[in-house]
């Protein structure tokens, strides 16, 4: 039998969003080891009936985040050893969001917002105009730039105390998305997303806690992008356009 | 117990600026309150004024001024956060609205002892 550094002492959250509890597992510790890794370990080894999500598995689809010790990590990118606490680890699904089973979510509040957030392309042109040219240098697309790497992996909004504490709140990443689309020189919908940005769940109910951006695995910053959009929003109404 | 999603400086300077809104929000009827005594009842406004020479009460008020520089600084960088362009030194400015408050208050403490 292995010592105990050679193996880890894991709890995974079993159940769905009526009822569940922690389920410990051990599972033999590796000198490069994901936590994505430990969770497919105890599928594959332990209990085939665990349900989590996943299919990139390095970073780039945002289909595997999930709460590490309380903490949300995307977890095909985060390496046991960061993450471990006395020899042990949690595993929980993304916090904010209904749980259909174990480790997986229902990602569709999340990505409802998205649209509620006005966070999809309103054309300025017809396929029959020519393409608009835009200057990389230009001050509205390196804002822009600064948002367009969200991989939609939800670990803002499960790191956000505003989207736990108000159903209407439209999160960290789809103001982010508005705010990218705003400053998009080819978006003709600004107007349109400032009304949606600046209602009941929108960008003014940020308490700018910091954490959406604090823990965005790809180093964004949607807390810049809501307090851009509190900007845009609040000089718009003083200019009178809503 | 601050759950684990929470331990960084934001929230924290987060969690500052509410307690001390709240804190000013419970002070301010009692300061005020004690204000009107000079017009209604003088003689226990000076009765007050004596009790306020205790070390106890001077140190209570170093921290009610701490409160108020850190609401005020605090204040100050989310209204900045909020207007101004973005400024990546938040943490830095979170910090630094502590380290004021503190330096703030305790002029008062050691003008006051």
């Amino acid at each position: 039998m292995s010592s105990d550094a050679d193996e880890l002492e894991v709890s995974v959250w079993r159940g769905d969003n009526a009822s569940g509890r922690f389920e410990d597992f051990r599972v033999p510790a590796q000198e490069n080891q994901t936590i994505l890794d430990v969770v497919s370990w105890i599928q594959q080894h332990r209990d085939p009936t665990l349900s989590y999500r996943y299919a990139c598995r390095v970073g780039m689809c945002g289909s595997c985040a999930m709460m590490v010790n309380g903490v949300p990590r995307w977890t095909c990118r985060t390496h046991v050893k960061v993450a471990l606490k006395d020899n042990r680890i949690s595993i929980g699904p993304l916090r904010n969001l209904p749980v259909i089973k174990d480790l997986a979510t229902d990602m569709d509040p999340f990505f409802d917002k998205w649209v509620a957030a006005e966070g999809m392309h309103h054309p300025s042109r017809t396929r029959d105009d020519a393409i608009e040219q835009i200057n990389p240098e230009d001050a509205s697309r390196q804002e822009a730039n600064k948002g367009i790497e969200c991989i939609n992996c939800s670990v803002c909004y499960a790191a956000c105390d505003t989207v736990a504490g108000n159903d209407d709140y439209l999160g960290p990443a789809a103001l982010q998305r508005a705010w990218t689309l705003y400053n998009d020189a080819k978006d003709a919908g600004k107007l349109n997303i400032l009304e949606a940005v600046s209602g009941k769940g929108g960008c003014h109910n940020c308490h700018s806690q910091g954490g959406c951006s604090h823990y965005c695995p790809n180093d964004l910053n949607p807390m810049a992008a809501i307090a851009g959009l509190k900007r845009a929003s609040a000089l718009s109404f003083f200019k009178g356009r809503k | 117990m601050i759950r684990p999603h929470r331990t960084h400086a934001l929230w924290y300077a987060f969690i500052l600026h509410r307690i001390s809104g709240v804190a000013l929000a419970l002070f301010l009827p009692v300061h005020f309150y004690t204000l009107a005594l000079a017009l209604t009842d003088p003689e226990r406004l000076d009765g007050f004024f004596r009790w306020t020479e205790l070390a106890v009460v001077k140190f209570a008020e170093f921290g009610l001024v701490f409160l108020l520089a850190l609401h005020m600084f605090g204040g100050l960088r989310l209204m900045a956060l909020e207007w101004l362009p973005w400024s990546d030194r938040q943490k830095t400015l979170a910090a630094g609205a502590a380290a004021m408050s503190f330096l703030i208050s305790g002029v008062f403490l050691l003008r006051a002892i």
